[in-house]
């Protein structure tokens, strides 16, 4: 290694206590940083749960929803439109709603029941238990076994309850991708019991599935569902308009930004005030090598060094550390809603790069303005 | 070797404005020969470490010329003077600046990694250099646990270890006890002077005296006296 910056190193690192505060800053504004951004990925991720369980490429919709569980129906004639739409392989209709249960023990429970294309049950879950064929069965409903599916009390094969007045009995168990967000179990039933079972407005599609023949005859579809004065998605870009709705709409987006913005804060006052205590500390010794003959350009090397070493090191432990928590917290709980995402390191990692450059800045101004005559004087 | 090693006119170095002024050096005129131990001695405030560090291109005089061996220090730019005083003055502080964090071959190898050199080559020639001032087997140590001759010796070292052609002691043993002050300088006198070499010292100390090839005296920002060591030393 280049000599001074093993000598900023040494100088650093064997500074064992301000060396180990200075980390402990970093790390833990990383670590709210990661933490706090990941939360929320994971929540948006949630958010789009029935969007990727489902999985259709392409999603018909009512222009005004903006996300998926404010679905708006859509006539019948909707769902011919688009079957006849060139570039359409096939288009299937999705019923999303919500249900009462009634339990056992006389409570009611609510749940949201996702109901399927009768002919071809497209968008169907993987089961775990049971046949995907009775679901056709009277009164067939199949359950998710997700992180609310106790607030059915388990249900297994064979399990009957009441569904809005209507006699329900389990015959499958599923399992599904990413659970919903909304704290609801799940019920996977065909589009016509769904009708039939739950209360609905005159329109009861809620959306088409479309799969096109191929990617590039999306842009052709899209535009003449617009004719049809309805929107057509895909599957990215409906999970994106989700997460905007939670980012714009609900206030979380604010609340993320400013708590992240605290973190921030805290971390780069800790890391910033440590660092710069370090450097008026270590102040004799940098004038004594300004003395000796260390051009200034090396000073500032020196600290940047300084200040990016103790900056990278406390991002991969806060980065470790958030990624420790997010797993340990998904063993106890399966649904636990953080996701450690590209967007999270990056942000973070952005904050800590300008941590170390706030830092080191005010560090070289102190140091560049030694006067060796005053080292040499002692 | 050919030429002053320092030669130094009308210096003048000043503090303040107005009635704080206070005047360090007043038009100083000195040469400094290769081969020479020159002592600067005087009362405390005379001004002495303001010349050491104006003949070394530490501190701007604010008259008067500098030329270390024939190059005018004063007008070089920050990158040069910083150069000039890595490569060829060797400096010992008066409180030594040892770097505590840092073992002794490292802190004596300081001027070799300022010089670009690989950290490992520097240490080697550092513990080269810790075993001429007899402090091999302390190269692991870090400074606290060595003496004050030790850490002189160390500081010594440092500066010696990149070869430069003018050593500047302030105040060499002014924390150090008389014997000890005595051994190094006695060190200094017999295993750094060369012909090719110039060591200007600073002291208040008259027991070592016996070293200087000259002693000048400083008063008041002047340099009143040109002596040899004899006749200072009857002076008392
Ligand atoms: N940075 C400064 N600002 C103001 N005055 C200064 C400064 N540095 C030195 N002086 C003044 O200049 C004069 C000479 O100081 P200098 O340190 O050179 O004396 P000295 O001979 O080395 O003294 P000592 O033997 O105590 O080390 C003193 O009066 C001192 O107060
Ligand atoms: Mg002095």
């Amino acid at each position: 290694m280049k000599g001074i910056l093993k000598l900023a190193y040494k100088l650093l690192v064997n500074d064992k206590a301000k060396f180990t505060a200075l980390l402990i800053g970093i790390t833990f504004a990383v670590f709210l940083m990661m933490f706090i951004t990941s939360m929320f990925m994971g929540v948006l991720n949630h958010a789009s749960a029935t969007v990727v369980n489902v999985g259709a490429p392409v999603w018909v919709m009512d222009p005004s929803v903006q996300a998926i569980t404010s679905s708006i129906g859509m006539p019948n004639y909707v769902l011919d439109a688009v079957r006849s739409i060139p570039g359409v392989k096939f288009a299937v209709p999705l019923y999303s709603g919500t249900a009462l249960v009634k339990l056992h023990d006389g409570t009611y429970q609510a749940a949201s029941v996702l109901g399927l294309d009768d002919t071809s049950l497209y968008g169907r879950p993987v089961l775990t238990a049971g046949k995907i064929e009775n679901i056709y069965a009277d009164n067939g409903f199949i359950v998710v076994d997700d992180a609310e599916y106790r607030k059915l009390e388990s249900p297994r094969i064979g399990t009957t309850f009441e569904l809005n007045d209507h006699r329900a009995v389990i015959v499958g168990v599923a399992k599904v991708t990413i659970s919903g967000l909304f704290g609801l179990p799940t019920l996977y039933t065909t589009y016509y019991r769904a009708i039939q079972y739950i209360p609905n407005p005159r329109f009861t599609i809620s959306y088409v599935l479309v799969h096109p023949k191929s990617s590039s005859d999306i842009p052709a579809i899209k535009r003449q569902v617009a004719a049809l004065g309805y929107m057509a998605l895909t599957k990215d870009e409906f999970i994106r308009k989700n997460a905007a709705f939670f980012v714009f709409q609900t206030g979380a987006g604010t609340n993320i930004l400013i708590m992240t913005l605290i973190s921030f804060i805290v971390g780069l006052s800790i890391s910033g005030q440590t660092f710069y205590t370090f450097i008026l500390e270590n102040l004799e010794r940098f004038g004594a090598l300004k003395a000796i003959g260390t051009r200034n350009r090396q000073l500032v090397t020196m600290i940047l060094f300084q200040a990016s070493f103790t900056a990278l090191t406390g991002y991969g432990l806060g980065v470790g550390l958030c990624t420790l928590l997010v797993y340990l917290a998904k063993l106890r709980l399966a649904s636990y809603a953080a996701m450690i995402t590209y967007p999270s390191l990056l942000v973070s990692f952005v904050m800590v790069v300008i941590i170390a450059a706030i830092s080191s800045y005010f560090g070289v101004r102190r140091v560049l303005q030694i006067e060796p005559f005053d080292i040499f004087r002692g | 070797m050919p030429g002053a090693a320092i030669k130094a006119n009308g210096l003048g170095k000043w503090f303040g404005e107005g009635e704080a002024k206070t005047m360090a050096v007043r038009n100083v005129d000195l040469e400094a020969g290769f081969g020479e131990m020159i002592y600067i001695v005087g009362p405390s405030g005379s001004g002495k470490t303001t010349l050491l560090s104006v003949l070394s291109g530490i501190l701007r005089p604010n008259a008067g010329k500098v030329e270390v061996e024939g190059i005018d220090i004063w007008n070089l730019n920050a990158d040069q003077l910083a150069d000039f005083r890595l490569n060829k003055i060797g400096f010992v502080f008066q409180d030594y600046h040892l770097f505590p964090r840092l073992n002794t071959a490292e802190n004596v190898a300081i001027p070799l990694f300022l010089r670009k050199k690989d950290w490992d080559e520097s240490i080697g020639e550092a513990t080269r250099y810790l075993e001429v001032v007899g402090l091999k087997e302390r190269a692991n140590l870090p400074p606290v646990k060595l003496s004050g001759g030790e850490q002189q010796r160390v500081a010594i070292a440092r500066a010696m270890v990149g070869q430069p052609d003018i050593l500047i002691m302030d105040e060499p043993t002014a924390s150090l006890d008389g014997d000890t002050g005595h051994a190094i300088l006695k060190f200094v006198h017999e295993n750094i002077l060369r012909a090719d070499r110039c060591i200007i010292v600073v002291t208040h100390d008259s027991r070592i005296y016996e070293f200087a090839s000259r002693i000048l005296k400083m008063e008041d920002g002047r340099l009143t006296v040109t002596q040899n060591d004899a006749s200072l030393l009857q002076k008392g």
